[in-house]
């Protein structure tokens, strides 16, 4: 059941040291600053990390990166054009990267969160990123094994939960956060509005509370921003 | 779809086409009510080429179906952008998607087209877009593998030569493979090539002649005929 905490440093308290945690956003959009800069001052070490990408620019998960916390990224897309903490990291070899094609990056969260095992995806066959991975051919397509991704918390950004931590997304900000809601043991909402239950309208529900365990209110961010690529 | 083929148009009096040459080029062979995908770089700017009344519903795999054009002073918002990252608006009738709603579209073949950038593409119609393989290099792939299997059809904007002259239409890829035979349209600067069971043909030249190509590619091209 959710509980709705009043400071991101309290819904984060309980991250352990060498957990894996779901961030989710696409670059900034949907990414959890709040909470992600709630668990730099929180502490937790050794993070094995499941994010699309690997940090943009100096904030939110390029902080937590910056700060060290983090032994392995799991990710589609690490490199871009305002990826340098990341890019830094590893180059001196001091952080692990497993790249995951994104369709298939997801589907490992939607399985790992639906309680499916593992399961045969078309995407990367043959590829250098199937290397050491089980393929078979079915009806003349070739296959990969892909396995489940679930994780020790999600920290999601989310647009407004009601009471019940029924939450719904705004625009693209929307990306990963429904997935990552159901992949994880412990899931972290960081929402712009709570409202009471009933305020939304239960046909329009993206992620229903069953999979929220913590909601937090943050601070509307200004809506229009720069250009970040 | 299908394109009619007819006799290859050859232009070598006229200069190689230029990048908004080249969108305009693949907007022209985007049908009516299409589902798209837009690669990042190159391709994106074949939205500006799009004819408004055409129906063509851009997708983006970062989640959301009927994407507008390019944000602009107040519409900029930063819950609203392309998978380039760079902020853009929605046309109306657009839906957000969760990303496992937006690759189930690419994977389950719903879009009817993705355009693609490349590093090499074989004429065997292997594409290699995501990795150059180089020791300093961080891999990236994000969508790329997974519009290159699910899409209906793959076209590929690219210019025929990288930047030292060497050709990027190749007999067999150097640089790490994509997704194996998947590519059904190159669009270059020089030429527009179609990949066929039978070959790799040319449809169009610009500054040069089927035969130039030829030597300068060494690849066995085939002019297009009526079949």
């Amino acid at each position: 059941m959710v509980t709705l905490v009043e400071t991101s440093d309290e819904a984060v308290e309980d991250v352990r040291d060498g957990a894996t945690l779901l961030v989710g956003g696409f670059g900034l959009a949907g990414m959890p600053l709040e909470l992600i800069d709630a668990l730099i001052r929180q502490g937790a070490m050794g993070l094995t990390v499941v994010s699309n990408n690997a940090g943009n620019g100096d904030v939110g998960l390029a902080a937590l990166l910056a700060a060290g916390r983090v032994r392995k990224m799991i990710c589609s897309f690490p490199r871009q054009a305002d990826s340098y903490v990341f890019d830094a990291l590893y180059r001196a070899r001091r952080i692990e990267l497993e790249v995951v094609p994104q369709g298939t990056l997801v589907e490992r969260m939607r399985a790992g969160g639906a309680g499916i095992g593992p399961f045969y995806c078309p995407t990367g066959a043959g590829t250098a990123l199937a290397a050491g991975k089980e393929a078979r051919v079915f009806g003349g397509r070739e296959y990969v094994l892909e396995h489940p991704i679930t994780a020790d918390a999600a920290l999601i950004s989310a647009h407004r939960a009601d009471a019940m931590g029924n939450l719904v997304y705004r625009k693209t900000a929307r990306n990963f956060g429904p997935v990552m809601a159901t992949a994880a043991r412990l899931v972290i909402v960081q929402v712009t509005q709570v409202v009471p239950a009933g305020a939304l309208d239960s046909e329009v529900i993206v992620t229903p509370g069953i999979y929220v365990d913590r909601v937090v209110r943050v601070q509307a961010a200004a809506v229009a921003a720069g250009t970040e690529c | 779809m299908s394109h009619v083929v007819c006799e290859t148009a050859e232009h070598p009096d006229r200069p190689p086409l230029s990048m908004a040459e080249l969108a305009q080029r693949v907007a022209n062979d985007i049908p009516e009510k299409s589902y798209v995908n837009l690669g990042i770089g190159q391709p994106t700017q074949v939205a500006d080429f799009l004819d408004p009344a055409s129906g063509v519903v851009l997708h983006t795999e970062n989640g959301m179906l009927g994407m507008g054009p390019t944000a602009v002073g107040e519409q900029i918002d930063r819950d609203l952008t392309n998978a380039g990252k760079v902020p853009v608006t929605e046309m109306p009738g657009a839906a957000y998607l969760s990303s496992a709603d937006a690759f189930s579209m690419i994977r389950g073949g719903h879009l009817d087209i993705c355009v693609l950038g490349a590093f090499q593409v074989s004429v065997e119609g292997d594409l290699a877009n995501w990795h150059t393989g180089l020791p300093d290099a961080i891999p990236a792939v994000g969508g790329a593998m997974d519009l290159a299997i699910g899409a209906k059809q793959v076209f590929v904007m690219m210019t025929l030569f990288d930047k030292d002259g060497i050709p990027k239409l190749v007999s067999d890829c150097t640089y790490p493979i994509t997704a194996f035979a998947c590519v059904d349209r190159v669009y270059t600067d020089y030429a527009i090539f179609v990949f066929r069971s039978a070959g790799v043909q040319v449809e169009e030249t610009y500054g040069c002649t089927v035969g130039e190509l030829t030597q300068r590619l060494s690849l066995h091209l085939e002019h297009c005929s009526f079949r």
